[in-house]
């Protein structure tokens, strides 16, 4: 039995919650799953609240599937892009918050290319934060969500052995990952190029492995990060071509191995990059679950903290 | 704390027993008719009516659902403490039919109100009606009255009625709690 209420008021990273807040976040997204797959999707548990999602940064599926969890119980929802905004004409991250905040609005969803801007925002104004992406730093729900999509498909997270393969260094997606998993009691391995795995990442517990072919026989899940070209500034890897070659998962791989794993992606995939699409539309992979999971996951969360605000 | 037992043994099973038959007399063989019990306290008594029905309808299969109200609640952000969810499971279609909506004390009637809320999300039922074991009557808040009604309770505010069930381990019992003066 999971803890009765979430020990923080924001959702800045995992770094920041315990393994009770996740399991209370798991049961009450079991719940949300079967309410959006009923004829009617819907539950007016947040009709009074009013949400404003505020993305620095691009999103498609991130935004899409809070904006529909928001929706999907009853919240008021406003949705804000930088590139459209008043940020572009010199405003600071606070004076646009405020701005946004006083027009009543509860709760703040917000992406950022800056890490730690979810936890700066935290401190200066009023409204609950729900960090959705902040730089390399921490994806929270992602993290969970994908943590939820394991727990979903294999019964439990607990002793499970997880790789992380790919852009280690710039990604967010693994920090929160890594985490959240652990907390849960996974085994955690990261797998990619020298270049692309932060020098110091052993410090967090994980296990670190260049070699694709041998991670993926100690593994039982393979979550395959993409390669997030917008972050590199300088090359990391002489080619995607050597990349794909190297990293890349493909099914001849796939179906050697000893035994059948779960494949996941976070999306957006690189087709033919980080794995090919016979991978990606196999029945070992697990991407659309994900994308489903994450709505009920948000929802989750969203109801989880506003009962506390 | 005081307790009083209101209610115990027998007397529920016989009550059970004319609930049932009260059942039938307006619900004819249940063809169109299904029982929902509400989540968490409700589904002992669905599951004890279900029983019931079924040994005097040998041939018609009774059906019964879970009805979790939680998210549709009232109190949600108005009081301390979060309300854990519990599982639905109703696996036919509400669409057109009768439903028997099942909890174990009315009270307020804040409850019943976001049972029929929820209900409507699975669907447009025919017609809804409200079994209750024990009715603390003069104490609602909303215009809701039960159809069924095993026993009349007269209660002050500040009093609690608790009932229990064998089937969750303890003995069919219902107790009235009072703060002691």
């Amino acid at each position: 039995m999971a803890a009765d209420k979430l020990s923080t008021r924001h959702l800045l990273g995992i770094k920041d919650i315990n393994r009770n807040d996740i399991e209370l976040i798991f049961e009450t997204a079991d719940n949300f799953k079967e309410v959006i797959n009923r004829p009617i999707k819907k539950v007016p548990s947040l009709r009074d609240i009013t949400i404003a999602n505020i993305f620095f940064e691009n999103s498609t599926r991130t935004k899409l599937s809070f904006e529909l969890a928001e929706k999907r119980l009853s919240a008021d929802v406003v949705n804000f892009a930088a590139s459209s905004s008043s940020v572009s004409k010199g405003e600071t991250l606070i004076d646009t918050v405020n701005n946004i905040l006083s027009m009543k609005v509860d709760m703040v969803v917000m992406r950022h290319p800056y890490a730690g801007a979810g936890q700066f925002l935290s401190r200066h104004v009023k409204a609950q934060i729900v960090n959705a992406g902040d730089g390399a730093h921490e994806h929270p729900t992602q993290a969970l969500l994908d943590a939820f999509s394991i727990r979903q498909k294999l019964g439990d997270v607990a002793g499970k052995k997880v790789v992380i393969v790919g852009d280690i260094l710039h990604s967010r997606v693994a920090i929160s990952n890594i985490l959240c998993l652990q907390r849960l009691g996974a085994e955690v391995m990261v797998c990619g190029p020298t270049t692309l795995i932060p020098k110091h990442i052993h410090q967090l517990g994980v296990k670190v492995e260049h070699n694709l072919l041998k991670a993926l026989n100690w593994c039982d899940v393979a979550n395959m990060l993409r390669i997030q070209l917008e972050r590199q500034d300088i090359k990391y890897f002489p080619s995607l071509r050597e990349y794909a070659m190297m990293y890349g998962l493909n099914k001849q791989i796939l179906d050697n191995l000893d035994k059948e794993i779960v494949v996941m992606h976070p999306g957006p995939i690189n087709r033919g990059v980080e794995i090919t699409s016979d991978v990606a539309d196999s029945k070992q992979s697990i991407i659309l679950e994900q994308v489903e999971n994450g709505v009920a996951v948000r929802m989750a969360v969203l109801y989880l903290l506003a009962s506390q605000g | 704390m005081q307790k009083k037992t209101i209610f115990d043994g027998q007397k529920i099973q016989i009550t059970i027993k004319r609930l049932c038959r009260q059942l039938i007399e307006n619900h004819d063989d249940f063809a169109n008719t299904v029982l929902i019990g509400i989540q968490p306290r409700g589904i002992f008594l669905a599951d004890r009516i279900q029983s019931e029905l079924q040994s005097i309808l040998k041939n018609k299969k009774i059906l019964k659902g879970n009805l979790d109200i939680t998210f549709f609640r009232d109190d949600f952000r108005r009081k301390d403490g979060l309300v854990t969810a519990s599982s639905n499971s109703i696996d036919f279609i509400i669409e057109g039919k009768k439903v028997i909506l099942i909890d174990d004390v009315l009270w307020t009637g804040r409850t019943i109100r976001a049972a029929m809320d929820a209900l409507l999300a699975y669907g447009r039922p025919e017609k809804v009606e409200l079994l209750v074991l024990i009715d603390r009557r003069f104490s609602r808040h909303l215009p809701i009255e039960p159809n069924y009604i095993g026993l009349q309770v007269d209660s002050l505010d500040s009093q609690h009625v608790k009932v229990s069930w064998a089937d969750e381990g303890a003995e069919d019992k219902v107790i009235l709690l009072s703060e002691k003066q």
